[in-house]
């Protein structure tokens, strides 16, 4: 009753063409609202399946180092580790950065290895890659309150540090990732100070899990890994995993971090995985592993505590969280 | 929009199109959860989705009152307790995802949760004030209530939508963009009611 009120229905249109118009007006209306809707809902949605490219790397088998994993843990797919990335500088969505990295330029590409240290250097992309790799499948815990498992290649930080040597007073290290504004455009709405910046203390990167990693399932690293090379410090938060460095610092003090300069609060220098320190926005006792329905417990150095715990022996890591 | 205006008496229509545009993000969810399409996360797609469209049909209601004054456009009143009824319904399936996905059913563990990460707390007041709106959502309420106290109760809503942008700007860890675009809309419709309502009523 109320569909023809409007209008008299007796004119000289007849009724027919004239429902018929109605019709075809309310329908292209419902068609509309209906594609508007799903096409926001689309923009919204994460990415399509990402598929492994990059050039293979040779690994040899190494011993004295155990990763080995706990039951029932595997590997993530590739598609998931190359899929769900927190890297700023290109997106602050993690399903949008691999497609906004798509075209970084990471060769030509070098890393100046300087500060305190008898060797500075210069390594350009081909000395990086003449490092001896090996394959490493270590958890990888983000402060978010997901986890994966990665099978990176890469080689310890510490043959790099070597072969710079750290003179005695050296006693940290800094790290800083490459940024450019013109191939990071979206930076702009990262809301931390770039570039990115990251620090450990000597010994912790010259512990042998330490790796700088230059690929990943058998392949060099895809760009929203961080490519061409970046750190994996597997008992720590992922942000302090420092992606696609261009340049590292030998120090004599604490260098300052993004995160801790962003909110000191809430991110701190040392930011080893520790599920009895609570993150005031996720709660540091669980963990969602991508691809698994159950959370699962994090582990105290998200499990790595026999080989790293030795290194905070006396320190209150509730306060040098 | 003229399109529309010729349709301005037939409620029916409206009705149909608010239900359908309501329900079809949580048929797209659905559908993508069935093939698996919801990226490595579901979890906290899911939940931050819902999250979102909770807040965007919350600022939708808000926007009713402006549209109707300001383009005449009365007949959108009438959708608007549907609209916020969307907004309840992806509240509910917000808060059901943080119960199940973030909780892990742990339902004792909330109160704790509640007291140590402050973002839960205004997300959880935002949410319990929308049960009693939803509520009285129904005709028979607006009688029994009387249309004043009903519109009175109602005022909640100004509530709920800044708890709703505050709880998104807590939990975005350095991003404000998203959040930020919510605050400038609902600061903006709650500002016009401000100043609508310092101007003497027209008669």
């Amino acid at each position: 009753m109320s569909a023809s009120s409007d209008i008299p229905p007796n004119e000289i249109t007849p009724e027919e063409t004239f429902l018929n118009r109605r019709f075809f007006m309310k329908s292209a209306i419902w068609a509309g609202s209906a594609l508007t809707t799903t096409g926001l809902y689309q923009a919204f949605r994460p990415q399509p399946e990402v598929k492994q490219a990059g050039e293979s790397i040779q690994t040899v088998v190494e011993s004295g180092v155990d990763t080995t994993l706990l039951p029932g843990e595997k590997p993530n797919t590739f598609s998931e580790i190359a899929g769900y990335n927190n890297y700023y500088e290109f997106s602050t969505d993690k399903s949008s950065v691999a497609k906004s990295a798509r075209n970084f330029v990471t060769d030509p590409w070098s890393v100046d290895v300087g500060g305190l240290v008898n060797k500075p250097r210069k390594f350009d992309l081909a000395d990086l890659l003449k490092f001896e790799s090996v394959e490493r499948i270590y958890r990888f815990r983000c402060v978010e309150g997901w986890s994966m498992v990665i099978p990176w290649v890469g080689f310890p930080l510490l043959r790099l540090l070597n072969m710079v040597e750290p003179t005695s007073t050296a006693t940290h290290v800094a790290f800083e990732t490459y940024y450019d504004i013109l191939q990071m455009p979206d930076s702009v709405y990262a809301g931390i100070d770039l570039p990115y910046v990251e620090g450990l203390r000597l010994d912790e990167a010259m512990h042998p899990l330490t790796l700088l990693a230059t690929g990943l399932y058998g392949k060099t690293l895809p760009n929203q890994n961080g490519a061409p090379i970046r750190l994996v410090v597997p008992w720590k938060y992922g942000f302090k995993s420092i992606k696609s460095i261009v340049k590292i610092t030998l120090t004599d003090r604490e260098p300052p971090t993004t995160w801790n300069i962003a909110n000191s609060r809430e991110y701190g220098f040392y930011s080893n995985v520790n599920p009895t320190v609570d993150h005031p926005r996720w709660s540091q006792a669980h963990e969602r592993r991508i691809g698994e329905g159950d959370r699962r417990e994090t582990l105290m150095f998200n499990g790595y505590g026999d080989q790293v715990a030795s290194l905070y022996a006396g320190m209150d890591l509730r306060k040098n969280f | 929009m003229i399109t529309l205006m010729t349709f301005s008496s037939d409620s029916r229509f409206h009705r149909q199109l608010v239900f359908v545009n309501g329900l079809l993000p949580a048929l797209l969810m659905l559908a993508d959860g069935w093939r698996g399409k919801l990226g490595a996360n579901p979890v906290e797609f899911v939940t931050r989705t819902t999250g979102v469209l909770a807040l965007i049909l919350m600022v939708l209601t808000l926007l009713v009152t402006p549209v109707r004054k300001v383009l005449g456009w009365n007949w959108l009143l009438k959708q608007r307790r549907l609209i916020g009824l969307f907004a309840f319904f992806y509240g509910t399936v917000h808060l059901i995802t943080y119960l199940g996905g973030d909780r892990g059913w742990q339902l004792l563990t909330v109160p704790t949760d509640i007291y140590k990460r402050p973002f839960i707390a205004v997300g959880m007041i935002s949410f319990i004030l929308m049960v009693p709106l939803a509520v009285t959502s129904t005709n028979a309420m607006i009688k029994k209530l009387g249309g004043k106290r009903w519109n009175q109760l109602h005022r909640l809503t100004y509530l709920i939508a800044i708890g709703g942008v505050v709880h998104y700007y807590m939990i975005v860890k350095s991003d404000v963009t998203y959040p930020l675009a919510f605050a400038i809309s609902v600061g903006v419709l709650l500002a016009y009611r401000v100043i609508a309502s310092l101007k003497p009523a027209k008669r």
